[in-house]
């Protein structure tokens, strides 16, 4: 029986992710977050602690960020996405402190970062986390070594060492050629892996990914993303990335946040956002998605009458599209079962086939 | 006036406020001619209404040299330790290009020799090609020989070693200061004003306080010469750090950077080429200064020209010096842009230009310390050098008897027909009318608050007692930029319209700016001999440039689908350029108009030389007398010129992109 989670690679379906545990503790926190912009808006937020858009207005303000809450688990790769001006660059930098929040709290292992002084926050900055730009934001005078080691440099770590760890980091993103180059000899996908080896060098408990494969073209874009998966599973850190592509987002997310005007509309896993959207700005997202590699059998599966023969037995937590061949070369359906083994319902090959075909509902 | 110009607005008025304007201005005008017993004293501004101005800049700089102090040391002090800091620290160049060192006086005494002229040649040559490949390594080579064979050596190292120092106070200073208004925010604002204001004064006004507080002396003219140079720099490192990109400055704080750290290792790296580019231009106004500076005793090779100036037969040993200005002013351009171009490299390039870089070292050292044994490598003996002075001669005296009645016929059209008929047209204008003039313009331009600002700063002329000496400079000015734009035109539409003139036009152009302006006077004096035409003709020369690059850019960018609208309606060549192209281009090409005004300007102050009769011999005159007030007065003048071309032009220009949505 197939199980989903470290299946080997097929090429109709994504690597697998490493789904972190759901009941994994929480490493990242924020509550009731707020960015707004303008004059005197700490004021404002204060005087109305809930403002509606319209107040926000009329106050001649702007609210990048509204009320966001999350919690992100220790190993989970959690996605926020939304399309430019949703306000998910500005979320994630307030999660950073690169932007100075309005109102609301962060926690990082149990401390709050938006009470940290300025030495604590290089502190935490330097060996906890770690962040990759969408522009690459290579150094353009030092070479691919030189900005790999740029952040142990920071820290003031002997140049052996760090450079010796550098080393180490871009063997792992496969640049082990290049150290010698300058960022301008590379193609954007290797200024990419820079980018990412430069990230990870200080070994970051929390990593940070601003639209990391944006700016590539699809083929690359492609290719990193198998990258990174590949790092996740032997790195297993809590991730925060950013995108707005969705296809990346159930590609890569254990859970999606979906933002849109600075509000989280919806935070859960694909098949979850797909199954049950909050709004239909959120059907508009899943809507042209293939169903079946974000559905799962047990998703889609409906009740068998007791004692109804069944065929081929499934994995509930397999995807439609790992399942298909399987429902599809049998006369009888499938059964679904849990991972207990205990049978949660029958898959047809009528359902198999519409979720293939329809990317729409 | 400014109440009829406030009824524009008013509904029930029947005659445009335009025209009562006009009405206004042309009566302020005629109305001194057509009365002159009555209205004499609007024609010719009356003596006793002069304001003693330049008494009061005087009695001010008398004050700041004698009497201010600040508790523990005076203003006196304080000039005489930073010209001293300056004066020590000019000898470590000094000592290292010119003079080397010399223990004890008497003869036989133990020198250690100066770098070798072998040593820099091979070294320049070296780096050069490093650089800029075989072509700026020939370059390098041939402008170093030049300066070497015709025996300008000595000269042109003085010079140099003022330029390094300059250069490297300009440009360290200038990045302290940027970097200081990046950081707060309040100080960019006073900042960008000064820079504003600095970069409008003429060169030569920066002498006159500097020889009253410092004295006559290479030291005094490194001042002036940092002054000058510095505020490009500091506008460039402002500029360069505001282009790095935000997310390099995340990762700086993502990364967990002390600003400190930000700085030095994201920052200014960052900024490299930008930098670089401030760099060159420093260079670049360092020596076009220090060779004006020859006026206040900076001595070396403008020196020399100056010294042939002054002389009756003196223009073939003048044409010498010249052209070693040039050839230096050539090779440090070419060597500082050719910097900004180098990219990074790694493995085999890196590792050669490492060795070229050290083979460069290596040479100039090796050379020197042969020199120790061979006096012949530190002075190159007289019998190897050649002066062309004798043949630069002949060919003076060649152009005076071939060209010489061509160019005396010029010359005596252009004053007879046009220079003086206008010289005395303007300085005969009644001032009344010419501020009034200057109020309906800017008031057409910018409402009535902008026209009382622009008037004032006219005004100056008049009632700092500059009447005669102003005019003259705007008279000279406005021909200058006429004649500068009429041939800048043509050529900078000959240049949009192929690209082999384009290049070759921006080569010319590279080569014209490249050329420290008091190298311009030399072949005019030759043809023209001293007086207005001599001028006007090096203030053309000197001032054409950014005419002919505007226009070309100018008709650049006109959108290919315009152009395509164009012919497509049945435009003939002719009609579409009048038509859509040049309506178009306008704006830019006013803007080329504004910097020919500007450089012009500058030149007039230089071309001073020649014989004119202006606010820049007022300066001369005042800094051969010491005397700042006057100097300073005649300064302020140009400069307030200068502010009021600027902002009327940048309104015109800024209302049209506007019209135009641009």
């Amino acid at each position: 029986m197939a199980m989903a989670s470290l299946a080997p690679v097929s090429p109709t379906v994504p690597p697998a992710k490493v789904r972190a545990a759901s009941d994994a503790p929480p490493a990242l926190i924020c509550r009731n977050l707020w960015k707004v912009y303008g004059a005197n808006a700490d004021a404002f937020l204060r005087e109305n602690p809930e403002p509606t858009p319209a107040d926000i207005h009329a106050a001649g303000l702007f609210a990048a960020v509204r009320d966001a809450t999350l919690e992100i688990r220790q190993g989970e790769i959690f996605i926020i996405m939304g399309l430019s001006g949703s306000g998910k660059s500005t979320l994630v930098r307030c999660l950073s402190r690169l932007v100075e929040p309005t109102a609301g709290s962060v926690f990082y292992e149990h401390q709050n970062l938006l009470r940290m002084t300025p030495g604590e926050l290089i502190q935490l900055r330097r060996h906890k986390m770690g962040m990759v730009f969408q522009n690459f934001a290579l150094l353009p005078h030092r070479t691919v070594l030189g900005n790999v080691a740029f952040p142990l440099e920071v820290q003031g770590l002997p140049k052996e060492e760090r450079e010796a760890r550098a080393r180490k980091v871009i063997e792992l993103v496969g640049l082990g050629e290049r150290a010698g180059h300058y960022p301008r000899e590379l193609s954007g996908g290797q200024q990419q892996r820079v980018g990412i080896a430069r990230s990870l060098a200080v070994e970051p408990a929390l990593w940070f990914l601003d639209e990391p494969f944006s700016a590539l073209d699809p083929l690359i874009r492609h290719e990193m993303q198998n990258e990174f998966l590949r790092l996740q599973r032997m790195l297993s850190k809590t991730i925060v990335f950013i995108t707005h592509d969705f296809d990346e987002a159930i590609r890569l997310g254990d859970r999606i946040a979906i933002m849109k005007d600075g509000v989280i509309i919806q935070v859960g896993t694909a098949e979850e956002l797909v199954l049950t959207p909050a709004s239909d700005y959120v059907s508009a997202f899943t809507g042209h998605v293939s169903r079946a590699k974000v559905l799962s059998a047990g998703g889609v599966c409906v009740p068998a009458v007791p004692g109804e023969a069944l065929g081929p037995v499934v994995a509930a937590r397999a995807l439609v599209a790992e399942v298909a061949e399987a429902v599809l070369g049998s006369e009888l359906p499938a059964a679904v079962v849990d991972a207990e083994g205990t049978l949660v319902g029958k898959l047809d090959r009528a359902t198999v086939i519409a979720n293939l075909v329809g990317g729409g509902q | 006036m400014s109440e009829i110009a406030l009824q524009q607005s008013r509904p029930g008025l029947r005659v445009p406020a335009g025209w009562i304007v006009t009405g206004l201005v042309a009566l302020a005008i005629l109305v001194p001619y057509a009365a002159p017993e009555t209205f004499g004293w609007a024609k010719t501004y009356p003596a006793r209404w002069i304001v003693p101005i330049s008494d009061w800049l005087k009695a001010f700089l008398y004050w700041l040299a004698r009497d201010l102090s600040f508790g523990l040391f005076t203003f006196k002090d304080m000039t005489r330790f930073v010209s001293g800091l300056f004066g020590y620290a000019l000898d470590v160049p000094k000592a290292l290009f010119s003079s080397g060192i010399t223990f004890g006086d008497e003869p036989g005494a133990f020198h250690i020799p100066r770098l070798s002229w072998a040593g820099i040649i091979a070294a320049v040559t070296i780096w050069s090609y490093m650089l800029g490949g075989l072509r700026l390594a020939v370059l390098g080579f041939v402008g170093f020989g030049y300066i070497l064979v015709f025996g300008q050596w000595d000269s042109a190292m003085v010079t140099l070693s003022q330029v390094i120092l300059a250069v490297l106070t300009g440009v360290g200073g200038g990045i302290a200061l940027g970097i200081l208004a990046f950081r707060l925010p309040r100080l960019e604002g006073a900042v960008v004003a000064a820079l504003d204001f600095m970069q409008t004064i003429p060169t030569f006004a920066y002498l006159v306080p500097l020889v009253f507080l410092v004295g006559v002396g290479p030291v005094s003219g490194m001042l002036a010469t940092i002054l000058y140079a510095m505020p490009p720099m500091v506008r460039v490192t402002m500029m360069a750090l505001k282009r790095v990109p935000p997310e390099l400055d995340e990762l700086a704080r993502m990364t967990g950077c002390i600003p400190r750290q930000t700085l030095w290792k994201v920052l200014i790296p960052s900024a490299r080429d930008d930098l670089l580019v401030g760099v060159n231009q420093v260079i670049m106004l360092t020596l076009n200064m220090i060779i004006i500076a020859a006026m206040i005793g900076a001595g070396g090779l403008g020196f020399d020209v100056l010294n042939a100036l002054r002389q009756a037969n003196g223009l073939g040993k003048g044409l010498e010096a010249g052209l070693a200005v040039v050839a230096l002013a050539i090779v440090l351009d070419r060597m500082s842009r050719a910097m900004v171009e180098l990219r990074p490299v790694h493995g085999a390039e890196a590792r050669r230009r490492r060795y070229l870089v050290g083979a460069g070292f290596a040479l100039l050292i090796g050379f020197t310390l042969l020199s120790f044994a061979i006096p012949a490598l530190e002075q190159l003996p007289a019998e190897l050098r050649i002066s062309t002075g004798n043949m630069w001669s002949d060919v003076v005296s060649w152009v005076n008897i071939h060209l010489f009645s061509t160019a005396d016929a010029l010359r005596t059209f252009l004053l007879i027909y046009i220079l003086v008929p206008m010289k005395t047209f303007m300085v005969g204008f009644p001032w009344v009318g010419l501020l009034a003039l200057v109020w309906g313009g800017a008031w057409s331009l910018g409402g009535w608050r902008f026209a009382t600002g622009m008037t004032a700063l006219m005004a100056f002329i008049p009632v700092a007692g500059l009447w005669e000496r102003g005019m003259t400079t705007v008279y000279l000015c406005s021909i200058s930029v006429v004649i500068a734009t009429l041939i800048g035109l043509p050529l900078g539409f000959l240049g949009s319209r192929s690209e082999r003139m384009h290049n070759a036009l921006g080569a010319m152009c590279d080569t014209l700016q490249t050329l420290p302006s008091f190298v311009y006077l030399l072949p005019v004096v030759m043809l023209f001999r001293i007086g207005d035409v001599s001028a006007l003709v090096a203030i053309v020369l000197y001032a054409m440039v950014p005419a002919i690059r505007y226009t070309d850019h100018g008709l650049r960018r006109v959108p290919p689908s315009l152009q395509e609208a164009g012919t497509m309606a049945g435009c003939t060549g002719t009609q579409r350029l009048a038509k859509v192209e040049l309506p178009y281009a306008m704006p830019e090409i006013m803007l080329g108009v504004n910097q020919v005004i500007m450089m012009a300007l500058s030149m007039l102050v230089v071309s001073s030389f020649v014989g004119t009769n202006d606010l820049g011999k007022q300066i001369q005159v005042a800094i051969s007398q010491a005397d700042p007030g006057k100097g300073l007065s005649a300064g302020l003048a140009i400069a307030f010129l200068g502010i009021l071309a600027d902002r009327m032009i940048g309104r015109w220009v800024a209302a049209r992109r506007t019209r135009m949505g641009l």
